[in-house]
């Protein structure tokens, strides 16, 4: 019996050890792969030991890639900022009154969320020409805002349904009005529902791809990283040392993230459907 | 005697306590102020969108040739879609990836989630390290998967597969090259990256199970097969439900990683999704019209199944 459960124990252990490596041996190799040289990169067996260098870095620092960052920072915030406070502000009226039709209007929102981005992006395309929008910051913001406003309502909203209704009560009988009540109440207990909701829109603006290949254009001024890092191909196909490096530092702000919201992950992959 | 009242009685609150005179926006007009910017936004950026690519995919149109007029063709282009083999090979395909790696993720992730839910050292940390993938960008992701296919021995994947390779006497395989192992290198990278996924709700699901079922059980000499077919398996169905309804609608969606991957659904159209022709229609061959037809054939298909999904996920809600 002892022998069976130190096997089992040991069993187990092994094969945790056995899934992280899996899932950690891309990740690792990227980092490997941006510290290498293009021989060692090249070179007929992939190389485990080597001599870092840093050149391909360099090579980041000479080319675009820092300023198209910068668009993929700008972009990203910004649209993160908007879609929170219009989000927040829809939740609070859906949590908290009576609003008719209520599932259909919270479905409708959520529908839009639902529908695959070459879809939107088509007719956006078009809209976006006549209005002279594409390729510019403020094109990508209006779009990414929207594209987390669903988002943003849903979640929050269930942020704020958990937000007892007593201070606030209390507060208006004492002659608050419904908009300091607000303000005052409600919105520093929902701090970290709204912290929380602001980084997984902010890691989904950053991650996202479809629209900013379609609506940015190579060289252009708003490219965002994700497209350019995609593009970045040379006379012999990808420089793979320069794109992992490139890969490299864009994944490290959303490590990051994933660590400060891991409490909330559940919720926020599920659009707040499942609470944890 | 009121702690609650007193304690948000702070000295900032700018009407005294015995003047309770409301001023400011009513209730009805606060819920007004709040709820329209998300609708008015949602109406111009998708709302309207959509309904211009909905009469637009009634007309043969050419976006890269503007000075020629719209031309109303009726049905045309849904006609010519439908009737087209090659549109039902797309979905063909599509249907092909979607089911093979849901449930490939299903599996994998549900029995990481068995091996995960116990106790041991650095719990928290180890587990937040397998869920990075699914936070990751699919389409940087995509790519350097790509670099680990490569198709000789330098690429990591068939240099680690070498020595069962060698076994066979077979070559390196050409992953990401060759229509035969094109589609499964995609299911692989989409597998890694959202096996996590299935595996957080499973967890989730695991960690809700009352320990007095199984210890119920154990007094009843339950063999363990018995226990997981009849109490894990039956508790964690709902959530590993609705886990499988969301990853189907997304992975219907496929255009990320195929798009570098496999450079724009290759070699030839092995793996062609439809969102991913449907990108080659509008923006490599211009032919607006009958991509917005395709755009509406394929909304339909992604509203009926997230149909679907909202009234089982209201279902659970009022279950329990």
């Amino acid at each position: 019996m002892l022998l069976e459960k130190k096997t089992y124990y040991y069993t187990s252990r092994f094969l945790i050890v056995f899934v992280v490596f899996i899932y950690l041996i891309p990740i690792y190799w990227i980092i490997l792969t941006s510290l290498k040289s293009s021989s060692d990169i090249s070179a007929q067996i992939p190389q485990f030991f080597f001599r870092i260098t840093f050149e391909n870095y360099q090579k980041l620092v000479e080319s675009q890639y820092f300023s198209q960052l910068r668009n993929s920072i700008i972009i990203g915030f910004t649209s993160t900022i908007l879609a929170v406070v219009i989000g927040t502000l829809s939740a609070y009226a859906f949590s908290r009154f009576k609003v008719s039709g209520e599932d259909d209007l919270l479905f409708f929102i959520l529908s839009t969320r639902m529908l695959p981005p070459i879809v939107i992006v088509i007719p956006v395309y078009l809209m976006y020409t006549v209005l002279r929008l594409r390729d510019t910051h403020f094109g990508l913001i209006l779009l990414y805002t929207t594209f987390n406003l669903s988002f943003a309502v849903w979640l929050m909203k269930g942020f704020i349904d958990e937000i007892p209704t007593e201070y606030e009560d209390a507060a208006l009988v004492d002659g608050y009005t419904r908009f300091q009540a607000f303000r005052m109440i409600v919105l520093p207990q929902a701090a970290t529902g709204i912290a929380a909701t602001a980084v997984f829109c902010l890691i989904t603006a950053w991650n996202e791809f479809a629209f900013a290949l379609v609506l940015t254009e190579v060289g252009g001024n708003t490219i965002t990283a994700p497209p350019s890092i995609v593009s970045a191909t040379g006379k012999t196909g990808y420089d793979w040392g320069k794109v992992a490096a490139g890969t490299f530092i864009f994944l490290v702000p959303i490590a990051i993230f994933t660590f400060l919201v891991r409490k909330h992950l559940l919720r926020g992959v599920t659009f707040g459907a499942i609470k944890k | 005697m009121e702690p609650e009242v007193t304690d948000i009685n702070t000295p900032s609150n700018p009407a005294a306590p015995f003047a309770p005179i409301r001023s400011g926006l009513s209730d009805y007009q606060i819920k007004i102020a709040f709820i329209m910017p998300t609708m008015i936004l949602l109406i111009l950026m998708n709302i309207f969108p959509l309904l211009w690519s909905l009469a637009l995919s009634f007309y043969k149109y050419r976006t890269n040739l503007p000075n020629i007029p719209p031309k109303f063709v009726g049905f045309k282009n849904y006609i010519r879609l439908l009737s087209d083999p090659d549109v039902w090979e797309y979905f063909r395909t599509t249907a092909y990836f979607v089911v093979s790696a849901v449930i490939t993720q299903s599996l994998v992730g549900f029995s990481i989630a068995l091996l995960l839910n116990r106790e041991f050292r650095y719990k928290g940390f180890i587990t937040t390290l397998i869920l990075l993938p699914m936070m990751l960008s699919p389409v940087v992701v995509g790519l350097f998967w790509r670099f680990l296919f490569k198709s000789d021995n330098s690429g990591l994947i068939n240099y680690f597969l070498q020595p069962l390779l060698s076994l066979f006497q077979s070559q390196p395989i050409p992953w990401t090259t060759s229509p035969k192992f094109a589609m499964i290198s995609v299911v692989i990278v989409d597998t890694w990256m959202w096996t996590p996924f299935m595996m957080l709700i499973s967890l989730a699901g695991l960690s809700a199970i009352p320990k007095y079922l199984y210890e119920a059980a154990d007094v009843d000499r339950a063999s363990n097969w018995f226990k997981f077919r009849w109490i894990t398996l039956p508790l964690v169905s709902p959530l590993l439900m609705i886990a499988i309804l969301f990853r189907t609608m997304d992975a219907f969606k496929m255009f990320d990683i195929v798009y570098v991957l496999t450079r724009e659904g290759g070699p030839g159209t092995a793996t062609e999704t439809v969102s991913m022709n449907l990108y080659k229609l509008a923006f490599r061959n211009f032919d607006t019209g009958k991509s917005c037809a395709m755009a509406y054939i394929l909304l339909i298909l992604i509203v009926a199944l997230s149909n679907i999904y909202v009234k089982y996920l209201n279902q659970l809600k009022n279950s329990t």
